[in-house]
C-alpha cells in the first residue's frame, strides 16, 4: 500500500520543462525530504502531485475526486496566507473543511490535538494575523495536521521557524510516521534532514537525481553535483550530523 | 454568533414596522397595520399594500443583497476594499437603465427601465465571461469589471452629454442617485426572482470562502472547486446586483460599509459574514429610506446619497481605527 504513487510525472511552464519523468512513491511510515536547489522543481513536483498544475505521467493523487484527494493529502504551501482575523482555533479548524459540514466532537478532537502538537495552546484564542511569521506558520502546520490526512505534504514548512521549533515540529512529522502516516516536505535544512527524514529524495532540474535513506544520499558527490557545496558529515552518538561548509564553482 | 443575530433579526424586524409606519399619510401603528393585514376597502389599505408595503420589501431585500453581495465579493478576493460594483455590473445596469429614459422607452412602458437595466447587467456578465474565461483568476476578473465599470460610466455620461432634452437630463441624473420611492409590487415581483437565484447561490459559497482564508493553493488541495466557486459569487452577484440597481437605482456603500462592520463580530470568517451582512445591509436600507422620508419629508432626498452621505465617514471611522490598532 502507498499513500502517495508517482509515475514519470511531467510539468512544461510556458514552454520550459520544469519536471521530468519523476516517479516516486511515499509509503506509510515514511518521513521523505524532497531536497534540491532553489529552481529544481521541488514546489512544483509537490503541486503536480496533488493535481494543482497540469502535468502528464500518473499521480494517484491527482487521479481521485477533489474530495477524496482533500481526506487523503494535507498541503501547506509555501505562501503562509491569512487573509482574515481569525483566531488560531477557527484557522486550524478549516483543516476539519473536507470532513463534512457540522463540526461534531471529532472534529474538535482533532482540532485539539493538532494545537498540542504544535504546542499552541496558549495561542488559541488569539488573533492569528496578529502572530510572528514564525507563530503563523506554526498555525499553518497545525491546520494541515487538524485535516488528519494519511498523508502530509508541506512545503518549506519549518522556513522562518526558530531553532527549538524547527527540531520541534520535524519530531512532530517523525512521530506521525512512526504512528503509520506519512509525509512529504521540501527542506533546505540538509541537517535536519539528514536527522530526521526516514527518507531523502533530491531533485535537480526537475529530476530526481538521488533517492533512498540519508547517509546514501546526502553524499560529497551528490552535493557537489545538486547543491554545488561541500559539506562535513558525521555519525555521532546523538546520530548524524551535517554541516554545509563551502560554495564549489 | 447567536448574540449577534439575536441583535440584528428584531433590528430587521422593527425597522420594517417602522418603514411601515413611516410615510406622509400620518396614520397610527395599529391603524396601519390593521389596514395592511385585516384588508377592507378605503385608502388606507390602498397606501399600505401598494406603496409602503413594496418600499419595506424592496429595502430589505436590495439591502440584504447589497451586504451579501459585498461580503462574499470580499471574502472571495480575500480584500476588504472590495464592493459589489467592482465587477461593473452595477455601472452597466445603470447605463441600461439610462437608455431607457433617454430613449423614452421607460416613459412608453413603465418596466422599460427595469428591464434595460437587467439587460446591462447580463451584458456586463457577457463580457467577463469572455474576459476571464472559465480559469482566468481573481485578478482578470478585476481587470476587466473595472474596464467594463468605465466604458459604462463613459457611455452614461455620453447619453447625458448629448442629451438634447434637459428633462430627460433631469431624470437620469435623479435616477442615478438611488430611490425606492413610488415603487409597485410590481418591482417586486421583477427583482425576486433574480435575487432568489442569487441568494440561493450565494448560500453555497461560506465553505470555499472560508477555506480561501489560507489562499488559493490550499483551498483547492481541500476539495474547493475554485472555478466554480469564482463564478458562483460573479453570477449571484449580478444576478442580486442588477435586480437592485434596476428597481433602486444605484446605491453605494451598503456592500462596502456593512462586511467592514459585521466582519469582527462573526469571527473574520467569510462564511458566516454572509448571513449577517446580508442582515445587517437589510437594516441599514431600512434605516436610511425611514431616515430620507423623516429628515427631508418634502424634497425626495435620494436614498443613494444618504447611503453615502452616512456611509462614507463612518468607513473613514473605521480606517481611523484600523490605522491606530496597526500604529
Amino acid at each position: 500500500m502507498t499513500l502517495l504513487r508517482l509515475r514519470n510525472l511531467s510539468v512544461t511552464l510556458r514552454d520550459r520543462p520544469v519536471l521530468a519523468d519523476v516517479s516516486l512513491d511515499v509509503a506509510p511510515g515514511e518521513l521523505v525530504g524532497l531536497i534540491g536547489a532553489n529552481g529544481a522543481g521541488k514546489t512544483t513536483l509537490m503541486r503536480a502531485a496533488l493535481g494543482l498544475v497540469p502535468a502528464s505521467g500518473e499521480s494517484s493523487l491527482a487521479a481521485m475526486s477533489p474530495g477524496a484527494r482533500a481526506r487523503a493529502a494535507a498541503w501547506m504551501p509555501q505562501a503562509r496566507e491569512i487573509a482574515w482575523p481569525v483566531t488560531v482555533e477557527t484557522l486550524v479548524a478549516l483543516g476539519r473543511l473536507p470532513h463534512g459540514r457540522r463540526p461534531g466532537p471529532a472534529d474538535a478532537a482533532a482540532v485539539d490535538a493538532a494545537l498540542e502538537r504544535m504546542a499552541l495552546e496558549p495561542f488559541r484564542h488569539r488573533t492569528a494575523t496578529r502572530l510572528s511569521g514564525g507563530e503563523q506558520a506554526r498555525a499553518l502546520i497545525a491546520r494541515a495536521l487538524a485535516q488528519e490526512t494519511p498523508l502530509l505534504m508541506a512545503d518549506e514548512p519549518i522556513a522562518g521557524l526558530d531553532p527549538a521549533h524547527q527540531i520541534a515540529t520535524m519530531e512532530v512529522f517523525r512521530a506521525l510516521a512512526a504512528e503509520g502516516r506519512g509525509g512529504l516536505v521540501s527542506l533546505h535544512d540538509l541537517g535536519l534532514a539528514a536527522r530526521h527524514c526516514t527518507r531523502v529524495v533530491a531533485l535537480a532540474a526537475g529530476r530526481v537525481v538521488a533517492d533512498g535513506p540519508p547517509a546514501e544520499v546526502l553524499t560529497d558527490d551528490l552535493l557537489a553535483r545538486a547543491f554545488h557545496i561541500s559539506a562535513y558529515h558525521a555519525e555521532t552518538a546523538d546520530g548524524p550530523v551535517f554541516q554545509p561548509l563551502r560554495v564549489i564553482r | 454568533m447567536t448574540r449577534l443575530y439575536a441583535f440584528l433579526v428584531p433590528l430587521v424586524l422593527v425597522l420594517g414596522l417602522i418603514s411601515l409606519c413611516t410615510g406622509p399619510a400620518g396614520m397610527g401603528v395599529a391603524e396601519s397595520l390593521r389596514a395592511l393585514f385585516a384588508g377592507g376597502e378605503g385608502p388606507l389599505t390602498l397606501v399600505m399594500r401598494e406603496i409602503r408595503m413594496p418600499r419595506m420589501l424592496l429595502a430589505v431585500m436590495t439591502g440584504g443583497s447589497l451586504g451579501l453581495a459585498g461580503a462574499a465579493m470580499q471574502g472571495y478576493l480575500r480584500n476588504p476594499l472590495a464592493e459589489p460594483g467592482l465587477i461593473g455590473v452595477s455601472g452597466s445596469a445603470a447605463f441600461g437603465a439610462v437608455l431607457a429614459i433617454q430613449t423614452g422607452l421607460s416613459a412608453a412602458f413603465a418596466l422599460a427601465l427595469p428591464l434595460m437595466a437587467l439587460a446591462g447587467a447580463l451584458a456586463a456578465v457577457v463580457i467577463l465571461l469572455a474576459m476571464a474565461g472559465p480559469r482566468g483568476g481573481s485578478l482578470t476578473l478585476i481587470l476587466a469589471g473595472i474596464a467594463i465599470s468605465a466604458l459604462a460610466g463613459a457611455l452614461t455620461s455620453l447619453v447625458l452629454n448629448l442629451s438634447p432634452n434637459p428633462f430627460a437630463a433631469n431624470e437620469i441624473v435623479f435616477w442615478m442617485m438611488g430611490s425606492l420611492a413610488d415603487r409597485s409590487m410590481l418591482h417586486v415581483w421583477l427583482a425576486l426572482p433574480f435575487m432568489v437565484v442569487g441568494w440561493t447561490i450565494f448560500a453555497t459559497v461560506g465553505r470555499g470562502l472560508d477555506a480561501l482564508t489560507l489562499g488559493e493553493d490550499a483551498a483547492a488541495s481541500m476539495g474547493i472547486n475554485l472555478v466554480r466557486l469564482q463564478w458562483g459569487v460573479v453570477i449571484a452577484t449580478a444576478c442580486v446586483v442588477g435586480a437592485g440597481t434596476a428597481v433602486a437605482g444605484a446605491i453605494g456603500f451598503v456592500g462596502l460599509v456593512v462586511p467592514h462592520i459585521l466582519r469582527p463580530f462573526t469571527g473574520g470568517r467569510p462564511g458566516a459574514l454572509l448571513l449577517a451582512s446580508a442582515l445587517g445591509g437589510a437594516a441599514m436600507l431600512l434605516a436610511s429610506d425611514i431616515a430620507v422620508r423623516v429628515i427631508l419629508p418634502e424634497r425626495d432626498l435620494k436614498l443613494g446619497v444618504l447611503t453615502a452621505l452616512v456611509g462614507a465617514p463612518f468607513f473613514l471611522h473605521l480606517v481611523w481605527k484600523v490605522r491606530r490598532e496597526r500604529a
